[in-house]
């Protein structure tokens, strides 16, 4: 899960991590007055939206003035951001951050990410900061300082010292950094972040060092014991769709092609995407049932595919091994009839009552494509879907 | 047996008293597993289903010399079931369970480290040796014994490639389940070492996923170290950029971790493609001719 910057930063401050101080405004006089109360002669107005590279895209402007803020701010509002990771069609800008400036010495790197070739949680830091760190990583990954943590001890501070003399840190700057790597690591394991990623993280002429922007991750998988994060949230922020599909346990990832998908499991499921691209179809989604359907969530992912109007045909593939093949086509049958199914349909059914469930399909009266197997599945599902079949 | 589970497997099950732990544990048992006990905290001493019932994983061990642990408990509990395996010294643990934290995982796999205990999963359909025993959620009636070995990070297509070997009458030494989560007990390469070193074992069918480098890593390891051939297929190759995968997640390894990028290293590594995954079985048919 996701969260923005501001409240990124809000949990810093329960970490005592240094960001600069800031308020948040839906309008431009609520970002005057929040520039007021900050007081200072600089001020940064921030777009708050769910993706990097907002600076280049026209959404992070320094003001000079009061009238600078109200100017920013009232260019930003409302805004469609387009960025390298919001996609071609951009983002709505609701909300912006408003906060003091400061008088950067140097911009840096720090991100805590796990490392999957060690299992551990690895801590990295650059003097590289305030750029795009992948380039950094692929072109000189010698600028990267990183140190394996043993979950067993956590962080001490040899870690600090490791990543703050690395970077190239001394003085009353080493051991602020020390300090503000010890919280962030503190914030990442007792909030279950997946990734705390800040860029840049920098020194300032007055010897402070702060956290400029911050990028904060959720493991999906903890949310349970983290009620606080949950409340984050910003459903605005997420494909209705892929909420509405969580909410039944349903896994959904919308694409940009024609072809409806419905598979249980998700290695399965992205295969037959595969699969349909090289018999030179185009999948409009990504759909995992997962092995605990009932007639009820079938029929329910079967009205989230119909929702997207580029669906020209649907593919339903099947093996079930917890899940049992006369569920799927008694929600299949009841998705058709309720939702007055007017595309074309292949079902492919192998593995656990299969021999039921493709008996309650050929008797239901439907116009539905049986497939034998996934080649021949994706087959009649790209004809079908080209109205070739 | 072939490798890891076989008929000397004596099956203990964590959460054997759940919905879900009932159901499966009888399913293996109904496939010729032999199931000696099981552990549920607080229904020690019970007797469920004909299998007794012990509260700790420690009593159920010395009881009844179980030395397969196959966990089916609720995520929020999983890690700390597999840790309690661990320290009663359980050789293999199988976890079932999808969506423990990671941060679990992490402390979990440190301690998999300085134990002797191997963990296959979690978030995996289990281990089958066809005709001897079934330790998980898979489909017993798709297998059929043989020699072909297969490994996978995703349940449904293990199913897929099993079926596909077996509609070809080419029947499977063991297939083993390793788990799509980012942080799981056995890699690809630990299983691989096995099956090279498995007399019942002719070829390997690997399955892999976008993500992560461990593809890449079993490639290399295949090319260095392994005799017998290998069909591999990575699902992802439609999938879009970044959608699964973590931002930062990526800057560890400084490689791509695309399906495209895995090909190449499997390729370069004398590895057999199935760029779909409806050829798996054919392409295997032609490696054992």
């Amino acid at each position: 899960m996701n969260v923005h910057e501001y409240q990124a930063k809000d949990l810093m401050r329960e970490f005592n991590i240094s960001v600069l101080n800031g308020g948040t405004a839906k309008t431009a006089d609520e970002a005057v007055e929040v520039a007021k109360k900050l007081g200072g002669t600089v001020w940064v107005v921030k777009a708050q939206i769910h993706a990097g590279g907002r600076g280049k895209g026209g959404g992070v402007k320094v003001a000079k003035s009061l009238d600078e803020v109200k100017k920013y701010a009232d260019e930003i509002l409302g805004m469609t951001l387009v960025t390298h990771q919001t996609g071609p069609e951009g983002k709505l800008v609701n909300l912006i951050l408003i906060e003091e400036g400061c008088a950067i010495e140097h911009e840096y790197y720090a991100g805590i990410v796990l490392d999957r070739n060690t299992s551990k949680i690895t801590f990295m830091a650059s003097r590289e900061g305030g750029v795009d760190i992948e380039e950094v990583a692929s072109k000189s990954p010698e600028k990267i300082i990183r140190v394996s943590i043993d979950p067993s001890v956590g962080f001490t501070p040899f870690i600090g010292r490791k990543l703050g003399y690395g970077i190239g840190l001394k003085g009353d700057a080493l051991k602020k950094a020390i300090k503000f790597f010890g919280g962030l690591y503190e914030m990442y394991i007792a909030k279950d972040c997946s990734i705390a990623e800040i860029n840049p993280l920098v020194t300032t002429v007055d010897g402070d060092v702060i956290a400029l922007d911050a990028k904060l991750n959720f493991d999906d998988n903890a949310l349970y014991r983290q009620p606080g994060i949950e409340e984050l949230r910003d459903i605005t922020e997420e494909s209705e769709q892929e909420l509405e599909a969580g909410k039944f346990g349903l896994s959904y990832v919308s694409l940009d092609g024609n072809i409806g998908c419905l598979v249980n499991g998700a290695g399965l499921a992205m295969g037959t995407l595969d699969i349909l691209q090289i018999f030179g179809g185009n999948p409009a989604n990504f759909l995992d049932v997962g092995g605990g359907a009932t007639k009820e969530t079938v029929e329910k992912a079967f009205s989230i595919i119909l929702e997207d109007p580029k669906v020209t045909a649907i593919l339903v593939n099947i093996f079930g091994g917890i899940m049992k093949c006369d569920v799927i086509a008694e929600g299949v049958i009841a998705a058709a009839k309720s939702l007055d199914l007017k595309v074309p349909l292949v079902v492919r059914l192998e593995g656990t009552n299969v021999s039921l469930g493709k008996k309650l399909l050929g008797e239901s009266g439907l116009a539905i494509t049986a497939a034998d197997d996934l080649g021949d599945a994706a087959r009649k599902a790209v004809a079908a879907a080209k109205g070739e079949l | 047996m072939a490798i890891l589970v076989g008929r000397d497997t004596k099956l203990m099950t964590v959460g054997v008293t759940g919905k879900q732990g009932t159901f499966h544990t009888l399913q293996c048992r109904d496939y010729g597993t032999n199931v000696v006990g099981g552990v549920t905290p607080g229904k020690g001493g019970m007797t469920h289903e004909g299998i007794p019932v012990y509260n700790t994983v420690q009593e159920c061990v010395e009881k009844t010399s179980a030395n397969v642990a196959m966990i089916f408990v609720p995520p929020p509990f999983a890690a700390d079931s597999i840790l309690e395996a661990i320290d009663a010294g359980v050789p293999l643990i199988i976890a079932i369970t999808e969506g423990i934290p990671i941060n679990d995982m992490v402390a979990v796999k440190a301690a998999l480290k300085a134990s002797k205990s191997r963990l296959i999963g979690p978030n995996c359909p289990g281990v089958i040796t066809p005709g001897e025993a079934k330790i998980g959620i898979m489909p017993g009636h798709i297998h059929m014994p043989g020699k072909v070995g297969v490994i996978s990070r995703s349940g449904t297509l293990t199913y897929e490639a099993v079926f596909q070997l077996t509609q070809r009458e080419i029947g499977q030494s063991t297939c083993v389940g390793i788990g799509g989560d980012p942080v799981n007990g056995t890699d690809f390469i630990d299983v691989l070492e096995l099956f090279e070193n498995d007399p019942d074992t002719d070829a390997v069918i690997m399955i892999g996923e976008i993500g992560g480098t461990a593809e890449t890593d079993a490639a290399h390891w295949i090319k260095a170290n392994m005799s017998k051939p290998v069909v591999s297929f990575i699902a992802g190759a439609a999938a879009p950029v970044g959608k699964r995968m973590g931002h930062a997640g990526a800057i560890i390894s400084g490689e791509d971790d695309s399906a495209e990028a895995k090909y190449k290293v499997l390729e370069e590594c004398g590895v057999i493609i199935a760029r779909s995954p409806s050829e798996l079985g054919e392409k295997m048919e032609a490696a054992l001719k």
